[in-house]
Parts: C-alpha cells; structure tokens; sequence
C-alpha cells in the first residue's frame, strides 16, 4: 500500500515538475524577447516605432516603422479568415453531418495530410502556379500580392479549422439532435439551430487555431507577398504587395549583426508579435466561456 | 485547499527562482560580448584556433555570395586532407567581418571590400586584416526573355531603382509597369547594388523583396514586366541578362569583360584574414588559389582569377 502511495506521488511530481518546466521555459523566452526588444528604444522612441510609416533598417537615415508590417500581417490575415472561415466550418458541418460515413471516411485523411505538407512547398506551388494566375487575371504588375498571400495562408489553415470544427459537432450530443428532429425540425434547420450554436464553443476555437496559424506563417508568406514595405489600403490593398511581420524577422535575421540596432528592432517586431498572439489566445479562451452550451 | 495553496507557492518560488537565474545570465551574457556572436564567441573551438595556428580546424564565416564557393572548397579540401577541417557558414559580408574583428574566426568571406569604419575598428582591437582575392563575380541585370529591352543605361536603371522610371516604355520597351525587385536589406549584394547602381539613393519603397536569388530568377522567368539583379553564378536560359552602359558603351555580363572589368558591376570575392594566413588558414587559401581550386570556382558559376 505505502509503494503505491509512493508510485502514485512519484508520477505526479514527474508530471508536476514537466509542467512547471514549460512555463519557465516560456517565461525565460519572453524575458529574452523583451530585454532584446526593448533595447531598440535606446535608440528609437516607442512612438516612433509603433507609428511610423517607413522600414529602411540598413539606409542612412534609417528608419523603424512597425506600421506597415503590421498591416501587412494584418491585410493578410483578414483575407485568410475571409476566405478559409466559411469554407472551413461549411466543410467541417458537410463532413461530419450531410455527408455519406464512407465518404466522410475517405475526404478526413486527405484534409489531414494537407496540414502535414511544408509551408515551403505551399510558398512553391504560390509562387509557381497561384502568382502568374493573379498576375494574368488582374492584369497586375506581378502577381506577388496580398490576396496571393491570403490564399495560400487560407488553404494552409483549412484542415485546423475543418477537423476541430468537425470534432466540435461530432461531439454535439445525438439527443440534441433527435429532440429537436421530433419537434418537427427539418435537418438543416436542426443543423443550424441546433447543432452549429451547440458546437460553437468548438467552432471559435477552430477559427482562432486558424488565425494563430495564419498570423505565425512566414515562409510561404515570404515567398508569395512580394516583401514590399509598404501600408496597403483597404480593400485595394490586397492586390498590392505587402510585407508581414514575421517575414521581416526572417528575412533580415540572417546577416543582422548580433547586438545592433537592426537586430533589436527585429526583437522589438517579435515581441510585438508575441504580444498579438497572446491577446488572441485570451480572445478565444473569453469566447469558448461565454458560449459555453450547458448540454448535461 | 492547502495542499493546492503549497503547490502554488512552490510554483511561484520556483519560477521567480528561475527567472532571477535567467536574469543573471543576461547579466554576465551582457558583460562579456557586448558586441558581437555571443554564441560563437562561447564556444571554445573557434577562440583556440584563432590563436593557435598548428589546430586541425578552421572557422570561415561571413557572404553568403561566396558561401557556395568556399562550402564546396571546404569539402573537396576535407576530401584531401582527412583529419583537416574546414567549418563554412554564412551570415553576410558584414557578420563574417565583424567576427574577424572580434577574433572569433579565421577567414571572413566577402563579396564587398572593408568600409574605413570596419578597418579602423579592427586596428583598434589590433586586427590587421589582409585581403586575398579569391575569385571574381558581377552583379548581372536580369529581364524576362520576352522583354524587348536589352540594354540600359546606368541613369536608367537607378531611375527604375529609385523610383523615378516606372514604366518600360520610358526605357524603350513596352507600355507596361515596370514590376522591380530586389534582394532582402541584409544581402551583400543588396548593399553593392545600392553603391554602384543607386549611388546612396533609397530603393524605390514598392520594390519586391526577394529572400534569394532563387526566387527573383523564377519570378523574373514568369513576369514579362520584372526585373532584378543576381549574382553571375545564377544566368541561366529562363532569363535575360542586360547589356550595361555607364557611359563607355554597353557592355554585355560574360567572363570576359568582368574579368578585364568592362563590365560595370563587376566586383571581386574576398577572403580577409587577420595578417598573411598562416597555418592551416595558408593551406586551405593557397588550395583555393591552386589551379584545381580555382577549376572549383569555374564548376560553381563564378570567374577564376587565371584563365
């Protein structure tokens, strides 16, 4: 009796001291995030930063501007969720409800590989195939745009929104189904009065998966957005090209000099991103609360 | 209740434990390098053999132009001389300098020449750094094959750079926008392209970054309305290379006129040492500069010293 005692303690120290581990590690990584971050404003105000217009890092006169890699990231982004959100859930609502089970069956693996492919050989067949179409049927200057970026990043998300979507309803209760079928309910009507709001919990927490994904990418987004620094407008802007802020960090971290001021304005641009998809994270934790549905 | 209330505190000492451990290592972390390369400056390989000059290893870091060059040097070199190594990593002409500076490495690989700042910096910490001319390379200007343009001036092409020329038609092409790109801010040959080409102006600011020469080759390959600039190594049948006229006529980019350097934006590849090479660093440079080591610069794309 007293070794089992013991076993049981044992292991849920073990699992006591893992979990303790992973948040010091997060901490130590803010710490270092932010100290590096925050020695820019030795040289840069915070306002400065935080509204300037321009990204010259390396020219005489150069200039920190956050402003245009946020919208970048932010114009991307938006069109992302526009474009994988409806698409998503649509799917998530087709396959584990409309749908035959063997078809349901044969599409799920497939949307599950997708996740698994690279986001470099998603940048390739961008830049490859998707850039010259948009190139070709806006009649644009290059086909390295914003909206590019959007589709891709939104092909990207679809199988985390489509397969936690469809978890969610999966696990919507039968009899929440069948009692509303028996009130004379048509089955779309049950869907989506019943089933979606009942796995809506599930649903924002998909779509929020999705966004923290689509606003982390940098590789495919480096190589279809064209990189180009600039504050895109709205909506025209998403046939402009534009630069996220995590492409920036990538782009310029290779031959930064450790320690310079470049290299703590890309902290900086970090720590900002650290700090976005933090707010996200609690946005999402606030919504699955408050839409909470008491099934028992 | 209480035993959750333990668990907290333990917790909570444990991580302002850690935390105060973190923030004293950033501490020493600031006294030590303050600079440059902690990482590199922390391991102990580098620091003894920028001292001692018999150790079976060198360290070469800097261009990433030179990167390919001097990795497949390295290679057949190790192939040769088992037991010799040679460590080849990038980062940029200005890092690789940097760290020959500070003595963390052996060579500093650079597609660029020292700036006045860089030289007097490293006197000041007794550095005395020495070029070795290692192989030849020019910045070529590229169009899509279907582009009727085939030669620009060089006010043409810093307007197209800055921004004051945007369509091909203003340099004798078709009535099309231009679409122009570039390399990312922390390319050598962004800089060198900035020098010659740009003379101090700003890059037009709704230039397309490219994070290789890769993906300006494929975009230029598709676009009819692009045009961007690689290194020599890069030409191939997808694309158009540009005659260049800085005003003694155009030039076209082929060995010959970088080697006799009619062409405007032929450059040399460094390699900058701290005094003559010595050691293994004077093996692996002369092997470099050894007919079968300048064959190697030919296999790579670049232009060898002797033909």
């Amino acid at each position: 009796m007293l070794s089992r005692n013991y076993k049981e303690k044992t292991i849920e120290w073990t699992l006591f001291s893992v979990s303790v581990l992973t948040v010091v590690i997060l901490f130590l990584i803010c710490l270092f995030l932010f100290r590096d971050g925050l020695l820019l404003f030795k040289d840069t105000s915070l306002m400065d930063f935080l509204t300037g217009k321009f990204w010259y890092p390396t020219s005489i006169n150069r200039q920190f501007g956050l402003l245009p890699l946020f919208f970048g990231s932010l114009i991307v982004t938006a069109g992302a969720i526009i474009f994988a959100v409806p698409l998503g859930v649509a799917a998530a609502i087709y396959i584990s409800e409309i749908a035959d089970p063997r078809i349901a069956d044969f599409l799920k693996p497939f949307i599950e590989i997708l996740a698994g492919i690279p986001s470099v050989v998603f940048g390739f067949f961008g830049l490859v195939i998707l850039v010259p179409i948009i190139q070709d049927s806006f009649s644009l200057p290059t086909g390295q745009t914003a909206l590019t970026g959007s589709i891709m990043l939104g092909i990207m998300a679809l199988p985390t929104i489509i397969t936690i979507s469809e978890d969610a309803i999966s696990s919507v209760p039968g009899t929440l189904e069948q009692g509303s079928l028996a009130l004379g309910a048509t089955k779309w009507q049950t869907i989506y009065k019943v089933i979606v709001p009942a796995a809506l919990s599930g649903i924002s927490a998909a779509v929020m998966l999705g966004i923290g994904r689509a606003i982390g990418e940098t590789m495919t987004l480096m190589m279809v957005t064209g990189n180009t620094a600039v504050i895109p407008s709205f909506p025209e802007g998403f046939l402009a090209s534009v630069r996220t802020m995590t492409a920036t960090i990538a782009l310029e971290m290779g031959e930064v000099p450790q320690g310079s001021t470049h290299f703590h304005a890309l902290f900086a641009v970090g720590s900002v991103l650290f700090i976005i998809t933090f707010l996200i994270n609690l946005i999402a934790d606030s919504i699955k609360k408050r839409y909470r549905f008491k099934v028992d | 209740m209480a035993n959750k209330l333990k668990k907290y505190s333990i917790l909570l000492l444990l991580i302002i434990g850690l935390v105060f451990l973190g923030i004293g290592c950033t501490g020493t972390k600031n006294n030590e390098g303050s600079s440059a390369e902690n990482v590199t400056g922390a391991e102990p390989p580098s620091a003894e053999n920028v001292s001692g000059a018999e150790s079976a290893s060198i360290l070469l870091k800097g261009s990433d132009t030179v990167l390919p060059l001097a990795q497949a040097e390295a290679e057949e070199f190790m192939a040769e001389n088992s037991g010799k190594s040679v460590t080849v990593t990038g980062g940029g002409s200005g890092v690789g300098i940097a760290a020959l500076i500070d003595g963390e490495v052996n060579i500093a690989p650079a597609s660029r020449e020292m700036t006045d700042d860089e030289i007097k910096s490293a006197e000041a910490k007794g550095i005395n750094p020495v070029e070795t001319t290692i192989a030849y390379d020019g910045i070529t200007v590229i169009v899509n094959p279907s582009n009727s343009v085939s030669n620009l001036t060089f006010d043409q092409l810093r307007g197209i750079y800055n921004g004051s020329i945007s369509n091909w038609k203003e340099v004798g092409g078709a009535d099309a926008q231009i679409a122009v790109i570039s390399r990312d801010s922390s390319s050598g040959t962004y800089k060198d392209f900035q020098k010659d080409v740009l003379q101090g102006d700003e890059y037009r600011p709704d230039a397309l970054i490219q994070p290789a020469t890769g993906g300006i080759v494929t975009e230029v390959s598709q676009n009819t309305n692009a045009i961007g600039y690689i290194g020599f190594a890069y030409i191939d049948s997808s694309i158009k290379a540009l005659s260049l006229n800085n005003g003694n006529g155009s030039v076209a980019p082929t060995e010959e006129s970088i080697l006799n350097g009619s062409y405007p934006l032929s450059r040399s590849l460094y390699f900058y040492t701290d005094g003559e090479p010595s050691g293994l660093t004077k093996e692996f440079t002369d092997f470099v500069l050894s007919e079968k080591g300048q064959s190697i610069v030919s296999t790579v794309g670049y232009i060898p010293l002797k033909k």
